[in-house]
């Protein structure tokens, strides 16, 4: 059926109401507001961003699957924490292990993911093998690897960390933030796998019809469980950037960015009921929430109150989303 | 009195692109049990569905007691004394016996505006309707823990607690065992006693003979005509059901059968009213149909072979070699794929486009250096198909859902194609197809039969399982009851006498 140029017009609206709504308050924003427009304050929004699509990349995948993973924002906290007993200043004060020698930051980074994405490994086999709902099973792993945080850092907060390891966030490249690049080059490997690689596919199609995926002979199980241990690996790397960011971590770092992610994903068109979502929906998602924090802060709205803010756009960003769906049944 | 309890006459009704029912007329005697009969697809549920309002008829009259009435939704079939026993049971089992039975009709103690459920008075009136069928279920029992027969028996009890005047029973025994089965004859033989009318759905002959009145009996959504029950043999009933002429849109069968590529043996379900003892074998370039009633565990067969359901015994071997199924994926490497029934449930996905539901079966066949999706090549095969199987779409990236469903078939065809097994499964092809689609389906399946694949076709709709298999295998309640090989002894009427064969 010929759709008329009006109907187009509406559609496309509709469509993209929220990026819309975006553009219009940020070029507001820009005009009553004169530090806006000023590559400091995009260099520091970017930076709060990086860290934050890293976080949604990784449970981008567990949400195209149908799933989703309140465990990131524990995991995010022990990894940060994790990394930041090994890369303290030998003659710091309150040291964790006093006397060690700092590792390599690298190695260290790799060390934190390994371990997370054993966690995540575990998470996925109780989905993938057992079939706990990723609800109830990441909310477990959540408990867990709290408390085996606590248990770790006897909940003190670490700081004094060697200068090769803040300078993650320190330093720069082309004049821009190492964290932005690092976020940049996991967006890539993140399309990399969702677009070129078998596993990419598998998950959409077990996020669009498990059944039809299984019958279809995907290894549904063994992606499942590859997808959240990635996820966690995704975590422990955020975590990691958080730390240099602050210069210091505790327990709770990162706590409340899982939720922050998935309203992310939702926002940019990850549909929570599976089988779609891009990279660029999650960059999208965070760029929109980062934005509108900024924005309201420029405007001098109470900080307070932009959490409501935050919450309405949600309700209507989602709403017209799942409007697009229903509509074409 | 009027004469019958209950009339319908010259009921129609059409659904987008096909008349599901065109004149049929039903008419029930008081205090009498009335078998509506015919095959698969022939509208029986569906005449029901607009007799419980459930679907709105477009055409027909209904006469409760005489008088000419309609009914809007299936409250008010209750309100007016029609009650009926579903074949797929709905029941809530986290919730006990009396609460089921009171499911949306609470009795309840009124203060006021505040309603509160009185639980003594439901559970002792779901006692008493119960102990009127003999039953001595606790009302509080939870409903999780009575068998499929009881839980029958239950939602019987709810029927006779509407003092429904007119009961329906859509296929009540499929789930019985033979006790429960002469246990629902003796409450249905009270019923009658006390002069409820009842409207029986059943495909077992015996049955049929044992506790019906009268028979009306149905074909292809018209109405055949209704008899007394002593008047018609077991056989004039299955004449009169399939009495129809076939179509020719076959096309010819020029393909060789060569030797034997697959043996079955012995396959066995885990539970127990399910697939038992079938055993079977298939021959490269063959068309081996499975024919049967709805429920006669043939899909369930194919699935436990397929690795999609669990099998207690049973062994598969694929040219003469043994193997061993436990996952969809072991039985492709075993060079077997499957189209299912259900398209939506689990062919499809949806919201991918062509290319990815083709794909999905063979991205590990296409990849550059290990793992990097070989994208041109996988092009090429998609769209090699889209002209081979003619699909009709707008190109290889639209979503399949925005696909008729002909078409739709096609690409599921296409990604088993692109696969490349020996054996090909396919559960009613042509369910929920066009005609032209169908006919297309069909030429697919006669060239891969020429170029010497092995396919087990399920078909529940008569003339194309006689229309297109080489060799006919039949089965009922689970068991394959017969075989058919030569081509002069395939005709409905036996196939449709091994499909009864309980």
């Amino acid at each position: 059926m010929a759709k008329t140029k009006n109907q187009k017009i509406a559609d496309f609206l509709i469509n993209n109401g929220v990026i819309i709504v975006m553009i219009i308050l940020v070029i507001y924003t820009g005009l009553t507001s004169k530090n806006f427009f000023t590559p400091n304050n995009f260099l520091n929004l970017f930076a709060n961003m990086s860290y934050r699509l890293v976080i949604a990349l990784g449970i981008a995948g567990c949400v195209i699957t149908g799933g989703c993973d309140l465990s990131a924002g524990r995991m995010i906290g022990f990894a940060a924490c994790v990394a930041g007993t090994l890369l303290q200043k030998i003659d710091y004060s309150g040291k964790f292990y006093p006397g060690m020698a700092p590792l390599n930051p690298f190695l260290v980074l790799l060390i934190v993911m390994l371990i997370n994405a054993c966690f995540g490994a575990v998470t996925g086999s109780f989905i993938a093998y057992l079939h706990v709902p990723p609800f109830i099973s990441t909310l477990a792993m959540m408990e867990i690897i709290y408390g085996i945080g606590l248990i770790y850092t006897g909940a003190t907060p670490l700081g004094g960390y060697i200068t090769s390891y803040t300078a993650f966030s320190s330093g720069k490249f082309l004049g821009v933030s190492w964290l932005i690049w690092i976020a940049l080059l996991v967006a890539a490997i993140t399309w990399f796998i969702f677009n070129m690689t078998r596993h990419g596919k598998y998950m959409y199609a077990i996020g669009g019809n498990v059944q039809a995926a299984e019958v279809a002979g995907v290894p549904v199980q063994k992606t499942m469980v590859i997808i959240y241990a990635k996820a966690a690996a995704f975590y422990a790397l955020a975590g990691f950037m958080l730390g240099a960011k602050a210069g210091g971590a505790s327990i709770n770092t990162g706590l409340g960015y899982e939720m922050e992610a998935i309203a992310a994903c939702a926002l940019g068109g990850v549909s929570v009921t599976g089988g779609r979502g891009k990279v660029s929906s999650a960059f999208i998602g965070v760029a929109v929430l980062e934005l509108l924090k900024v924005a309201l802060q420029f405007l001098g709205v109470d900080a307070n109150a932009q959490y409501i803010a935050i919450g309405i756009v949600i309700f209507v960003a989602i709403s017209l989303d799942i409007r697009k769906y229903v509509a074409k049944k | 009195m009027a004469e019958y309890k209950l009339e319908l006459k010259g009921v129609c009704k059409s659904f987008p692109g096909v008349k599901a029912l065109d004149g049929v007329n039903l008419s029930v005697r008081p205090g009498t049990v009335h078998a509506l009969m015919g095959e698969n697809g022939a509208g029986k549920s569906t005449l029901m569905k607009c007799l419980f309002g459930i679907y709105k008829m477009d055409e027909g009259k209904i006469f409760l007691d005489g008088q000419e009435t309609t009914i809007k939704d299936p409250d008010d079939a209750m309100e007016k004394g029609i009650a009926m026993v579903h074949q797929e049971l709905q029941p809530v089992l986290a919730r006990s016996v009396a609460e089921n039975m009171y499911l949306g009709r609470f009795p309840t103690h009124n203060y006021g505006p505040l309603k509160v459920i009185d639980h003594k008075k439901m559970n002792e009136e779901t006692s008493r309707w119960l102990s009127e069928l003999g039953l001595d279920y606790d009302p509080k029992a939870l409903l999780s823990t009575l068998s499929i027969g009881q839980m029958q028996m239950v939602e019987i009890a709810k029927a006779v607690s509407h003092e429904a005047k007119v009961i329906i029973f859509d296929e009540p025994t499929s789930s019985l065992s033979d006790k429960e089965v002469d246990f629902l004859f003796k409450v249905m033989n009270d019923l009658r006693d006390k002069g409820v009318s009842m409207i029986y759905i059943s495909h077992k002959m015996d049955e049929i003979k044992r506790i019906s009145d009268d028979i009306t009996i149905m074909r292809d959504g018209t109405y055949v005509g209704t008899w007394r029950a002593s008047e018609l043999t077991t056989d004039e009933i299955i004449a009169k059901m399939v009495g129809r002429e076939l179509t020719n849109i076959y096309p010819e069968h020029n393909h060789e059968i060569g030797e034997v590529v697959m043996e079955c043996e012995n396959i066995t379900s885990i539970h127990e009213k399910s697939f038992r003892g079938v055993s079977f074998n298939l021959r490269k370039g063959e068309i081996l149909g499975f024919g049967g009633l709805v429920g006669a565990q043939r899909t369930e067969l194919m699935e436990g072979i397929f690795g999609i359901r669990h099998l207690a015994a049973g062994t598969v071997k694929i040219h003469g070699k043994e193997v061993t199924i436990k996952k969809p994926a072991d039985a492709m490497a075993a060079g077997i794929g499957m189209i299912t029934e259900d398209r939506r449930g689990s062919g499809i996905v949806g919201c991918l486009s062509i290319k990815d539901n083709v794909g999905i079966s063979v991205y590990n066949k296409f990849l550059k250096s290990g793992f990097v999706l070989d994208h041109p090549s996988i092009n090429k095969v998609v769209n090699d198909s889209i002209d081979k199987l003619s699909i009709k779409t707008p190109s290889m990236n639209e979503q399949i859902q925005n696909l008729s469903g002909g078409n739709q078939q096609k690409v599921i065809v296409a990604r088993w194609l692109a696969n490349d097994p020996d054996i090909l499964v396919m559960d009613e092809p042509t369910r929920g197809i066009d005609v032209g689609a169908k006919h297309e389906i069909y030429e697919i399946m006669e060239d891969l039969a020429k170029e010497g694949k092995a396919i087990i076709m399920i078909s529940s709709e008569m003339p194309e399982l006689l229309g297109m298999a080489d060799r006919i295998c039949v089965m009922c309640d689970g068991k394959l009851t017969g075989e058919i090989s030569a081509k002069e002894d395939m005709t409905q009427e036996k196939v449709m006498s091994y499909a009864t064969m309980f």
